[in-house]
């Protein structure tokens, strides 16, 4: 890459970043009470130390404890989902690679269900791992499917996606005619892709846990640029490809489970998010993840802005918003790539 | 001293019960270009793979300056070897250029940063082989030809002391033909590297290679310079058809001609 595009990479990734911001702060100073743009600033400005006009106690509650938690996990699980499907992307070298469409977002959900209901509610750290672990059965299953002679078939991919997926929503939906109790509404919300109910500490619980993996995943960028070409082109440039593409999977999918685990299975983000930028910018990783990283960040954040929005003062669950954009993007992606 | 690249009583098979390679032995001198000669499904493509250390054999073993490479990693292996697969699908849009650059790949650091030397390496290999004005150009649209030539500046970009060609003119015109043939030969003449060479085309590894190695079945059936190895009786047994073997009136070096069942009188 030359300096040219280099410099051009970093204007651009300061640029999506400042962009991001504007997004966060437009979509908190958003919504049905009636909390307007230059009052949700002063009261970020007030919190953060930069203004020192107070604000009333409901504002500051609205702003503070429901719009912003929201707004930063929007950011927060749509990178997360970007990145993930990145990654599948490069694995399985196929555009059509997507935590949602894969399977795993729904063996996320199964997990996190069975978490739930087996009474680890209140302990998020079992919730997380078994979220977790129903990530990495789902991707082991549908990539074992669709692999034939060390090729990964489209056609099978896909269906195989469809059916770990279906499988699981149906053991989930078992799970819920036969649990009782009032928890079990607010699950079927959350399972829909939801990230209103969240409070400000379960930012700061997965904030470094997402942040950290993907940076864990950034680590593996060059080498995942080489396998993105064929395994045999990476074990010939000296690549050690069965550690590198375990590890990916693996992380891939402990991202999808961390994000899953408190935002539901929100589709499409990792589906149109890495393919525009490979579009716009390019393939190599190294420069493509990050660019997804913080538009796959602002694009959850304007689409559960448009889920408040669209039909005031009733709220859309988010994931009905990003499959509007999303499934026409995958029927053009399917109709551009056969085989 | 003991040879550049040795083979010793190799033998191969994929999960079925049949030897792909069978007991090969052979040794090859630093600076050597030779060619690896045989009917379809003798082993030619499997025998290069194993001289990179992608798949190791069963039986025997391969050294590279005396060292096995069951016991180099695969960076080591990379920093020596390059190999030129004979055929390549690309599923994303990698410029030309990102994808010679990769050929830098067993020498950089965890992310595989490249710096302004490993560009210019690059670029001269592209420009060695006639391919620097698709530089930015996405490899999904490149013709197969286009693509093999890319493929070649990314070995040369590896700057390796070995040298793997697998049937590296399969798609390419007769005037790059000549102009990759030419180059590979001149870094073996100039800079000593080994080259060893995978083709169906015995014309060609005939007027290339100092050696050859001719497969049947896994085995081989015979090793030496282009002159012993390719007379009628042999080509005519491992081939099992009717051919002429004489002299290339401008090279000297041993031509086969197919003779028709048809058209011969």
């Amino acid at each position: 890459m030359s300096l040219r595009k280099r410099r051009r990479f970093f204007l651009l990734l300061l640029t999506l970043f400042f962009l991001l911001i504007v997004v966060m702060v437009v979509s908190i100073s958003v919504g049905s009470s009636e909390v307007g743009f230059w009052q949700t600033l002063r009261v970020l400005g007030h919190s953060t130390g930069l203004s020192d006009s107070p604000s009333t106690r409901v504002a500051e509650m609205i702003v503070l404890h429901i719009r912003l938690p929201r707004v930063m996990l929007a950011a927060l699980v749509g990178a997360a989902l970007a990145v993930a499907g990145g990654i599948y992307q490069a694995l399985i070298r196929n555009p059509l690679g997507d935590p949602y469409i894969l399977g795993v977002s729904s063996g996320a959900v199964l997990g996190s269900v069975i978490g739930l209901i087996s009474g680890m509610g209140g302990n998020w750290l079992g919730t997380q791992l078994s979220a977790f672990i129903g990530a990495v059965v789902a991707i082991i299953i549908v990539y074992n499917v669709a692999k034939t002679g060390g090729r990964i078939n489209t056609m099978k991919l896909v269906l195989a996606g469809v059916i770990v997926s279906a499988f699981f929503s149906g053991i989930t939906m078992f799970l819920f005619s036969i649990a009782t109790g009032s928890e079990v509404t607010n699950i079927l919300f959350w399972m829909m892709g939801d990230l209103s109910t969240q409070s400000l500490s379960t930012v700061w619980r997965i904030a470094p846990l997402v942040l950290g993996i993907m940076g864990l995943l950034y680590l593996l960028s060059g080498e995942l640029n080489l396998v993105m070409v064929s395994e045999e082109n990476a074990l010939q440039l000296g690549v050690n490809v069965e550690r590198v593409k375990k590890g990916a999977f693996l992380l891939a999918s402990l991202l999808t489970g961390a994000v899953v685990s408190v935002s539901g299975a929100i589709g499409f983000i990792g589906l149109i998010v890495p393919n525009m930028i490979r579009l716009l910018w390019g393939t190599d990783l190294r420069y493509h993840l990050p660019l997804t990283a913080l538009s796959g960040a602002g694009f959850l954040v304007l689409s559960d802005t448009l889920a408040r929005l669209v039909m005031t003062p009733t709220e859309l669950p988010v994931g009905v918003i990003t499959a509007a954009f999303g499934a026409p993007f995958f029927i053009y992606l399917l109709k551009q790539k056969v085989g | 001293m003991a040879p550049f690249l040795e083979a010793i009583e190799v033998s191969y098979r994929y999960k079925t019960p049949r030897w792909v390679i069978d007991g090969v032995s052979f040794s090859i001198e630093e600076g050597e270009f030779w060619g690896i000669i045989g009917p379809n499904g003798a082993g030619k493509t499997t025998l290069l793979n194993l001289l990179d250390g992608i798949i190791l054999p069963q039986e025997g073993e391969i050294r590279l300056k005396e060292q096995a490479l069951g016991d180099m990693s695969r960076r080591e292996i990379a920093r020596q070897v390059a190999i030129l697969p004979q055929e390549v699908t690309f599923y994303f849009n990698f410029t030309a250029l990102e994808v010679v650059l990769q050929g830098r790949a067993p020498f950089l650091g965890a992310l595989r940063l490249e710096g302004d030397k490993d560009v210019e390496i690059a670029r001269h290999s592209m420009a060695k082989t006639g391919s620097l004005q698709f530089a930015d150009q996405s490899v999904t649209e490149l013709s197969e030809g286009e693509k093999q030539r890319v493929l070649v500046a990314r070995a040369l970009t590896q700057q390796p002391r070995l040298l793997l060609l697998d049937e590296p003119t399969a798609n390419l015109d007769l005037n790059y033909q000549v102009e990759v043939m030419e180059l590979v030969k001149a870094l073996s003449q100039q800079e000593g590297l080994t080259v060893v060479m995978a083709s169906h085309d015995i014309n060609l590894a005939a007027g290339y290679c100092d050696k050859l190695l001719l497969l049947k079945e896994g085995r081989v059936f015979c090793q030496g310079k282009p002159e012993a190895v390719l007379n009628q009786r042999v080509l005519t047994q491992v081939y099992e058809c009717d051919l002429l073997v004489d002299k290339n009136p401008l090279t000297g070096s041993p031509r086969i001609t197919l003779s028709s069942r048809v058209n011969c009188k």
